[in-house]
């Protein structure tokens, strides 16, 4: 197969159309409005659905109501925009149905900035909205990624009935790379859905819901969705090692920033350091096995993002208190670049070996 | 014995959970009814609101979902725009509709979304127990406002009708009231035909029903028939604001 020059943006739609997506609703946010103009061009192409709803509010629920009819359906924000959509988010995963939700994360808190940050991962990971759910969490680092990983993402959430987050930083809703694209899947392959209100009346109708009203059907319903979380944690946990067997520092980052941090893992083994990255694909469930084999031989973690540090959190609950655990990040929009790793690399293994 | 009345089989024979008085469970069946007359049982699609309609869900005996305070609009539009042959109605209060769901119901009759959507407003928060509406009339008592609606402090109810009529895409709006069996019979005339254009394909329809409330109200039933008969219908008067068959029929 041939490779074509993709923008990030771009590579998530062709993803999510490859893949049977034929209903895309979204609202202006910088920096991914490529993704609805993308979608407003293509949809009509291949009979899907775009419209611009008018708030992420709207969108999410306009999933909701598509995804609900058994449609793969797909909304993008940035940052703010995927704070509005939390509500319909958490009735998602309550009612569950599958779908994918895009978060271009630019650098907040509030309004923020336009530039690249990993401060959601809080938001991504641990819920979001109110109440017990997760979401399944993909982080590309590449333009190729962020097409697989959308393709991937609404088979994970179909399966699981579980609804899809592709996190990616702002970087890759403006990279251009080669991608090869899958082919395009044909709608009747795709297994159909018993439980989507098609439209059926009588007995045998169906009903999406997130208001369980009686604690003793709340709970068992609850419970039957961490037991899905349990499942997913078993068998889709994803993360690529780079040079870990032999690191004494293993560095950890996840999307752009993964890049970064295999650049400054080179440079530290050309000054005889040595040193690994472990890049967490699925950021939920998180790859915790990883970090425990890596704990095993290094002296030293470091945690490296786009944030005060939150990825942070879940690497020291994975370690768990056999190495250290270190962390560096930037904000407000600013990208670290390879010297600063390499620095604070060797700030981390230092510290760990006079025991600080 | 000659059986002089069925129950449409749109409805499921689970009890109403609505208070005595309440006339929702009459627009239920006016819905239920019409769909089953105009034979469209097997496409029919429901969105159940928050408040009390809540439960809609276990009532109409087809496919629902249920939808987030004040998104049933956007649900619908999500569903009608990749099933365009589904007959997809909403079921909504005041609250919903007018409140926190006043950016969805406006937008979506902007686009002229081909959904029907059935308005209840007894101008009350009913569900949670009496709170002002977005309808509450001048002068009447509700827990949030309790010497009665004050301009000055609460502003003017909203008339939805007049406003979706500013609009240029609804096919149809009409306000009903089922304060009395002439009115009943009106209303299921009103909301029978935004069911027939909707699956006619001719646009957004839209029916504003306007309903008691006697618990919140602190009314008996037949008191409350006559507030709404006096008083509701002044400040939201029955009528027909857009119809783009007229003449055409």
């Amino acid at each position: 197969m041939s490779k074509i020059l993709l923008h990030g943006t771009e590579a998530i739609c062709e993803g999510a159309i490859r893949n049977g997506c034929r209903a895309f609703f979204g609202y202006p946010i910088t920096p991914q409005n490529e993704v609805p103009e993308y979608m407003s061009a293509n949809m009509p192409k291949i009979g899907g659905v775009f419209v611009q709803a008018e708030s992420e509010v709207a969108a999410i629920n306009m999933v909701y109501g598509a995804a609900g009819a058994g449609v793969r359906a797909m909304t993008s924000s940035s940052s703010p925009g995927v704070s509005l959509k939390q509500e319909g988010i958490s009735y998602i995963a309550c009612a569950r149905i599958p779908c994918v939700i895009v978060n271009i994360m630019r650098a907040g808190p509030g309004l923020g900035g336009i530039l690249p940050a990993q401060g959601d991962y809080f938001q991504a990971t641990k819920g979001g909205g109110h109440g017990d759910y997760h979401l399944i969490v993909l982080a590309p680092s590449s333009v190729q990624e962020a097409c697989d990983f959308t393709y991937l993402a609404f088979d994970l959430s179909d399966k699981y009935r579980v609804p899809a987050m592709i996190l990616a930083d702002g970087m890759i809703g403006q990279l251009m790379e080669p991608v090869e694209l899958p082919p395009m899947r044909a709608l009747s392959d795709i297994p159909k859905k018993e439980w989507a209100t098609d439209g059926r009346f009588g007995e045998k109708r169906r009903v999406l819901n997130s208001l369980i009203i009686k604690p003793e059907e709340l709970e068992p319903h609850v419970n039957e969705m961490q037991k899905t979380y349990e499942e997913i944690a078993k068998t889709e946990k994803r993360a690529e090692k780079y040079m870990t067997e032999d690191a004494e520092i293993v560095i950890t980052a996840y999307g752009t920033v993964a890049r970064i941090c295999k650049s400054a893992a080179n440079t530290l083994r050309k000054e005889g350091i040595k040193a690994g990255v472990i890049r967490p694909i699925t950021l939920y469930p998180f790859p915790s096995e990883a970090y425990e084999e890596a704990a095993k031989g290094a002296d030293a973690f470091l945690s490296v993002e786009l944030s005060l540090g939150q990825m942070v959190e879940d690497v020291r609950l994975a370690v768990n208190g056999k190495k250290p655990v270190y962390f560096y990040g930037r904000t407000g929009g600013n990208v670290m670049d390879e010297s600063e790793i390499v620095a604070a690399a060797k700030n981390a293994l230092n510290k760990a070996r006079a025991g600080k | 014995m000659a059986k002089v009345f069925e129950k449409t089989k749109m409805l499921t024979d689970t009890p109403l959970h609505y208070c005595p008085g309440c006339t929702h469970g009459i627009v239920h069946r006016l819905v239920a009814e019409s769909i089953e007359e105009l034979g469209l049982e097997d496409k029919a699609i429901g969105i159940a609101p928050v408040g009390c309609a809540v439960f809609a869900y276990d009532y109409f005996n087809c496919d629902m979902q249920e939808a987030a305070h004040g998104r049933a609009p956007a649900v619908a539009t999500g569903i009608k725009r990749c099933l365009p042959d589904r007959l997809v109605f909403v079921y909504q209060g005041d609250g919903d509709l007018a409140s926190i769901g006043m950016a969805e119901t406006v937008h979506a009759a902007a686009r002229g979304e081909r959904i029907t959507i059935i308005f209840i407003n007894n101008s009350i928060y009913g569900m949670t127990g009496g709170q002002m509406a977005p309808t509450t009339l001048i002068g009447q008592k509700a827990t949030t406002c309790q010497n009665g609606r004050d301009p000055a402090v609460n502003g003017y109810p909203i008339r939805v009708c007049e406003l979706l009529a500013t609009l240029d895409a609804p096919y149809y709006i009409e306000r009903v009231s089922t304060h009395d069996v002439k009115h009943v019979l009106a209303a299921k005339k009103a909301i029978k035909k935004a069911l027939r254009f909707q699956a006619e394909d001719r646009g957004y329809s839209f029916v504003e029903v306007l309903v008691s409330c006697p618990t919140n109200w602190h009314m008996n039933p037949v008191d409350a028939l006559r507030f709404m008969a006096e008083e509701t219908s002044k400040t939201f008067p029955l009528g027909v604001y857009r119809d783009k068959s007229a003449g055409m029929e």
